[in-house]
């Protein structure tokens, strides 16, 4: 059973395991756990980009097709349904129709670029790509009647996916970290602590959209761990390593190259479609942005290229960096401004500096785990379980040697 | 054997890369159940032939025919699905994937699996058997699960040969199969290649330098020389001719003359 939900293709890392279980538990009960609208906010990012960066990898990590229109399709869904839900109405049949018309839309322009990769070799398709997304983002922003420009404009998702769509019931949920930080800073109120730790979930149309997503990203996530670890895959993993041998041995890397870049394009616009539909307002800095570009391929290279989990662990650090560091940096800098000597220094680690450290922790990171997060792992319990095995080895190559002794 | 319809043959052949004739005006047909080697001094256009025949370049002139089909203008994969297989001269690998997977690759691409996004690659114990097959026929079946790039130089050679088995092509194209390989190597590969040639149904062509190996394996040799084909025929007697001599040998010759 497990074994077929993920094709085969294990974490390959007890650590790692340990870590997507993590995850996975924590985005399944995220809401029950953690309380606040940073912590929802943050796991509903968290659920889009993994699909997103996923597919992302498909094309980067696992075909070496380097894409930077990735965005954009993203955007086609995001602003596909928004305008969809902005003509027709907050209403369901509004959402089919966005989602359906900018998955035709990524499809035709996908299929073009495919093409185009046929004529051209990897670094200007890389450009054409970049040329094609920055049009893209023009055109967004210039048609301010349709998309409200730079403004950005309001997702009027129906009732049901939004706050004013209440359950009766209150639910309840039990702050993990709350309580934590309670028995550390009062282990003798542990009572009480426990008590503090209980919170209300706000039960609404938020909620519901939360747990769509989630779905739609593990059907989606299972489904591509299932494709490459098909034959298809397989041939994906040719192209990367040697297309000139793959062409060679019959394969035509062109239709496979082009059905890796719709069908990367097609799961980034259900992604989009989901980011609009979750955070209920996209402009076009936080769908088109190039700065948000780059954010999805360090997602992919620090989670580690060609792995697919390294998408779920790449999302999961950079949102939560993202959305966390700037606060940890508050708190030290804010702790540093009373030390005299570091004092001079508290303005380095202002909040507003996040990417600054970001970046170092990046390149620190690329230094150290060149694979990825998730390729290190595999290579640290492969090198452990090699250690193993050649005391085994070793142990059978002895005994003849005693014998004839 | 002349009196059958030969298998590939190339009609006036010519690829010119800017002002230099790499291949000039080459016709030259293969039959089935022969081995013909192809040998000619470094820079004779051996290779460049061979890359126009499997296609991965296009003539500036001339065809190549497949049992009397023009395919001088289709892409290298669709002749490898027609039966072309072809061996590299400097290898050509996957390098980061294990041999095993390597050699499935080229087992897949003949049953044509490729568009298969669903099913596991690896349930497909069909496939990994006659990988296997083909490894143990090259001697690497115990490296099934190294990464290719991690193989000493001489086995790389293998599996580059072992790619070119699993692909039961009609025509064989063996790029200096044997370079680079240690002395008790070059047996095994030129023990399959003569297994391959005992088949009656298949079409052998060789490039080699080593002229014991040309001498013993060869049905025929082909002379190749500044891209034009300079002689043709049985192995002794273009061995004896003086063009050969002077083309090939000649420049070894005065080497010793002068040593």
């Amino acid at each position: 059973m497990i074994h077929s939900l993920l094709s085969g293709d294990y974490p390959r890392s007890r650590l790692l395991t340990v870590l997507l279980i993590a995850i996975f538990i924590g985005l399944a009960l995220g809401p029950f756990l953690f309380s606040g609208t940073v912590a929802f906010r943050t796991m509903g990012l968290i659920v889009v980009f993994i699909l997103v960066v996923a597919a992302y990898d498909l094309m980067l990590g696992y075909t070496h097709v380097v894409s930077f229109a990735h965005l954009m399709f993203f955007g086609f869904g995001a602003y596909g349904v928004a305008m969809a839900l902005d003509s027709m109405g907050s209403n369901f049949t509004a959402i089919a129709v966005g989602t359906g018309a900018s998955l035709l839309a990524s499809i035709v322009v996908a299929l073009l670029l495919g093409l185009l990769s046929l004529r051209v070799k990897a670094i200007f398709f890389a450009l054409v790509t970049l040329a094609i997304a920055f049009s893209f983002m023009v055109l967004v922003n210039q048609l301010y009647t349709l998309t409200g420009g730079e403004d950005g404009m309001r997702v009027a998702v129906p009732r049901e996916l939004g706050p004013a769509f209440r359950l009766d019931e209150p639910l309840t949920g039990f702050s993990l970290l709350g309580w934590l930080w309670g028995v550390v800073t009062n282990p003798l109120g542990l009572v009480e602590v426990t008590r503090e730790a209980f919170f209300d979930v706000r039960a609404n149309g938020r909620l519901l959209m939360y747990y769509v997503s989630f779905v739609i990203t593990l059907v989606l996530f299972l489904g591509m761990l299932r494709l490459v670890n098909s034959p298809f895959g397989r041939v994906l993993l040719a192209i990367r390593e040697n297309e000139f041998r793959a062409e060679a041995l019959g394969y035509r890397t062109v239709y496979y190259r082009t059905a890796v870049v719709v069908l990367a394009s097609a799961l980034a616009t259900i992604g989009g479609v989901m980011f609009a539909l979750v955070t209920r307002y996209i402009t076009p800095e936080s769908t088109l942005d190039f700065e948000l570009a780059v954010f999805v391929l360090l997602m992919c290279v620090i989670g580690g290229m060609g792995t697919l989990y390294g998408a779920v662990i790449g999302a999961t650090v950079f949102l939560i960096a993202q959305n966390y560091l700037q606060d940890l940096l508050g708190v030290l800098s804010g702790w540093m401004e009373h030390v005299p000597v570091l004092a001079m220094a508290a303005p380095l680690f202002g909040s507003d500096r996040w990417l600054l450290w970001f970046g170092v922790l990046f390149v620190l990171s690329v230094y150290f785990f060149p694979t990825g997060i998730v390729g290190q792992l595999r290579e640290w319990a492969a090198r452990r379980s090699r250690a193993g095995e050649e005391l085994v080895e070793g142990e059978k190559v002895d005994e003849p040697a005693s014998h004839g002794a | 054997m002349a009196s059958e319809n030969p298998v590939i043959e190339t009609r006036d052949l010519t690829i010119q890369f800017g002002g230099h004739v790499a291949v000039n005006q080459v016709s030259c047909a293969f039959y089935p159940g022969t081995l013909t080697s192809i040998v000619g001094p470094n820079g004779a256009g051996k290779t460049t032939w061979f890359n126009l025949i499997s296609g991965q370049l296009r003539p500036t002139s001339g065809q190549v025919l497949l049992h009397g089909e023009d395919i001088s203008r289709l892409p290298a994969p669709t002749r490898a699905d027609k039966g072309l297989g072809r061996a590299f001269q400097l290898t050509n690998l996957f390098p980061n994937l294990t041999v095993l997977e390597n050699t499935r690759l080229a087992v897949a691409s003949r049953y044509n699996i490729g568009y298969n996004f669903w099913n596991m690659a690896a349930r497909r114990q069909d496939i990994t058997d006659k990988a296997m097959h083909y490894l143990t026929q090259v001697k690497l079946a115990h490296r099934a699960d190294y990464v290719a790039n991690g193989l000493p130089h001489g086995d790389q050679r293998k599996l580059e040969v072992g790619l070119l088995l699993a692909l039961e092509p009609e025509v064989f194209m063996f790029d200096e199969p044997t370079a680079g390989m240690s002395v008790d190597e070059v047996p095994i590969i030129l023990d399959l290649i003569a297994d391959i040639k005992a088949r009656e149904d298949k079409v052998v062509l060789l490039v080699e330098h080593k002229m014991d190996v040309v001498r013993s394996l060869s049905d025929r040799i082909v002379v190749l020389h500044n891209g034009e084909l300079v002689a043709d025929g049985e192995p002794a007697e273009v061995i004896a001719s003086p063009v050969v001599q002077e083309a090939y040998l000649g420049a070894a010759q005065d080497e010793t003359e002068q040593a």
